[in-house]
């Protein structure tokens, strides 16, 4: 007699799939929220309040999903419309920030905004040539002064210094720099430049300094993170071959890690040369160009921007216009920028990683 | 040319931690010597105090002798840098340089110390030290290739390329097989028999037959107790070890009846 034991049967799919809501269920809703919002603005209802109508519609969702599918893909659903509304909230400035700058900025922009500066301009016309020099020469130094210092700080606190008293010391001061105000920066510059020069210097380099003050601790964190991403294993395959530290350091660690120190190093000049309280303190800012950073007052585009904002003369549009374009310059520098680092990640960092 | 070892009463500490603890063992010029042994026993700890390499863990030190030809290793005059010249290392897990191309990484122990050499002499050792890991075919059309875009046993293989390229008196080679097919092994294994014919190779492995097959002299370590450091329990000629060991656990570890 022969038995055979036959497990009861499964009904795989619905074991796998359970109920669900119909691929398109998601963008309906949503298209259903966007056209209502847009129905409610066109019949006159604020922006604010049909953008909130639009999101509670959204939120029918889970509640679709809670009567279909059950409890735990509900929860799902609520998660991730939470997260994605967080998402649109966070993207809203941004664009409202892009879309004003560009609608204000653009209609300046000419040949001659880029080569005239404003010396003898009363009214329309004029340019940001002087301002746009400024800019690039004060970042410029400042890269030039805080780049070896916070690169050479970060190499000492990851490689020479790891663990012992003074690194933690450097460490907590170099997170407290981090915090400073930019016009604690700006004083500090002052002060030091007072005691040289006496009061009232107006200095481009001094900008310099007082932007360096808030870059090096940027970059010190940055590259320090970026240092200590390279293996170990590979500073031992160069121990084991004989090479001595700094040469480690110099033809392994580095060069490993030399793509997110140079996007760590493009940000950080992101972060700085939008910089104003700073500038206007100790650079100040002026109509003329001036190559000179160890000479007299020097424009910059912030500054620029804040002061034909603040004194636009008769009548204002012109000037208020002249700002807005400034504005915009700025924008697309700090957006070249990224653009820079991105692309330096992208060819630098190693190949044929798996 | 070869260089012997011997190394007595040595202990060897990560921070308070005693790893390894009161090793005695001569290692003879041109000879292979197997240290076999369960995971944790410290054997990689004892073979990375034989190039200084140990120190570089910080907190880790060593107390005890290792001579070198009869020279101190951890006396005060050594250069650390020079012993690792002289004394080459094959690392556990295969860390080729992601920045160098398969090329270079072979040739890194010259280039990284910028020394000078002829084009046809450096292609000269890269191919030479590719055939002898058994690399040369899969790689001689992408030499130019990054290091890190071969597989796992292929970057062993070119480890071991970059070890012997300098031409070390002593190669410490920590399971360079782990992650090799038997094909590759036994070109590896036919590599350290080549050598020793110039070189003195120490070579730890958890495979017997490997052990057998390739040394002449074995060591066996294993662990007191958990927590405990790990100790040299036996070393002697290879046959003798394996035919009839004097210590019981020996016995047991190699014919797998452990723990
Ligand atoms: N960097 C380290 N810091 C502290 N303790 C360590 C370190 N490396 C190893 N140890 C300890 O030293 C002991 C010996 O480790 P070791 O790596 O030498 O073992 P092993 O015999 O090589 O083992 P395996 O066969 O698994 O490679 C272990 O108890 C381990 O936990
Ligand atoms: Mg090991």
């Amino acid at each position: 007699m022969t038995t055979t034991l036959t497990p009861p049967p499964v009904d795989v799919s619905r074991e796998l799939y359970g109920a669900r809501l119909p691929t398109w269920g998601p963008r309906a809703v949503i298209t259903a929220a966007v056209a209502a919002a847009a129905a409610a603005y066109a019949v006159g209802v604020n922006l604010l309040q049909a953008a909130l109508l639009a999101w509670v519609i959204c939120m029918v969702l889970p509640l679709w999903s809670a009567a279909v599918e059950g409890r735990r893909k509900a929860t799902d659903r609520l998660v991730t419309t939470l997260v994605s509304s967080a998402f649109v909230l966070a993207m809203f400035p941004l664009f409202s920030i892009l879309w004003t700058v560009i609608s204000k900025g653009t209609k300046v922009l000419s040949a001659e905004f880029f080569t005239n500066s404003m010396r003898n301009v009363v009214g329309e016309g004029g340019g940001i040539y002087h301002a746009l020099v400024g800019t690039l020469l004060i970042t410029g130094a400042a890269a030039v002064i805080s780049i070896p210092i916070g690169i050479f700080a970060a190499i000492y606190l990851v490689e020479y210094a790891e663990g012992n008293r003074l690194s933690r010391w450097i460490r907590f001061l170099v997170d407290v720099m981090t915090g400073i105000p930019s016009i604690v920066a700006g004083l500090f510059a002052y002060a030091l430049f007072v005691l040289f020069f006496g009061e009232g210097v107006r200095m481009g380099i001094g900008g310099s300094v007082a932007l360096s003050v808030l870059m090096i601790p940027i970059l010190v964190r940055s590259t320090e993170e970026m240092l200590k991403l390279v293996p170990n294993e590979l500073r031992e395959a160069s121990y084991a071959l004989g090479v001595p530290k700094w040469r480690t350091v110099s033809k392994i660690v580095l060069p490993t890690s030399l793509a997110g120190i140079v996007t760590g190093v493009t940000l950080s000049i992101a972060r700085v040369i939008g910089e104003t309280a700073p500038l206007l303190i100790i650079v100040g800012t002026t109509d003329s160009v001036n190559f000179n950073l160890f000479d007299g007052r020097m424009a910059s585009l912030p500054v620029f921007a804040f002061a034909s904002q603040r004194n636009p003369g008769i009548p204002p549009e012109f000037s208020i216009d002249r700002a807005w374009g400034a504005a915009l310059v700025l924008l697309i520098i700090v957006m070249l920028l990224n653009l820079i680092a991105r692309l330096v990640s992208y060819f630098f960092s190693p190949k044929g990683e798996r | 040319m070869a260089k012997s070892i011997d190394v007595s009463d040595l202990n060897i500490f990560y921070g308070d931690f005693l790893a390894v603890e009161d090793v005695t063992i001569p290692i003879a010029a041109k000879s292979v010597t197997a240290f076999i042994g369960p995971s944790g026993c410290g054997k990689s700890t004892f073979l990375r105090s034989l190039n200084r390499m140990h120190e570089v863990i910080r907190g880790a030190r060593v107390e005890g002798k290792v001579l070198i030809d009869g020279q101190d290793l951890y006396g005060a005059d050594m250069d650390p840098v020079n012993v690792r010249r002289m004394i080459g290392m094959v690392f556990q897990r295969p860390n080729p340089f992601p920045t160098m191309s398969i090329y270079d990484n072979v040739l890194a122990g010259q280039k990284l110390n910028s020394k000078r050499m002829k084009k046809t002499e450096a292609d000269d050792i890269v191919e030479r030290s590719l055939r002898s890991a058994g690399l040369w075919a899969e790689v001689k059309e992408r030499l130019d290739r990054p290091g890190s875009g071969l597989s796992g046993g292929q970057q062993q293989r070119l480890c071991i390329a970059r070890a012997i390229s300098v031409e070390p008196e002593i190669l410490l080679m920590d399971e360079p097989c782990s992650a090799l097919d038997p094909i590759s092994t036994s070109v590896i294994e036919d590599l350290i028999h080549e050598l020793k014919t110039q070189y003195t190779i120490v070579i730890v492995t958890h495979n017997m037959q490997q052990a057998a097959r390739v040394s002449d002299e074995t060591a066996f370590f294993n662990l007191s107790g958990v927590g405990k450091p790990g100790r040299l329990i036996e070393h002697g000629r290879t046959e003798a070890i394996f035919s009839n060991p004097t210590d019981p656990a020996t016995e047991a570890y190699i014919q797998g009846r452990f723990g």
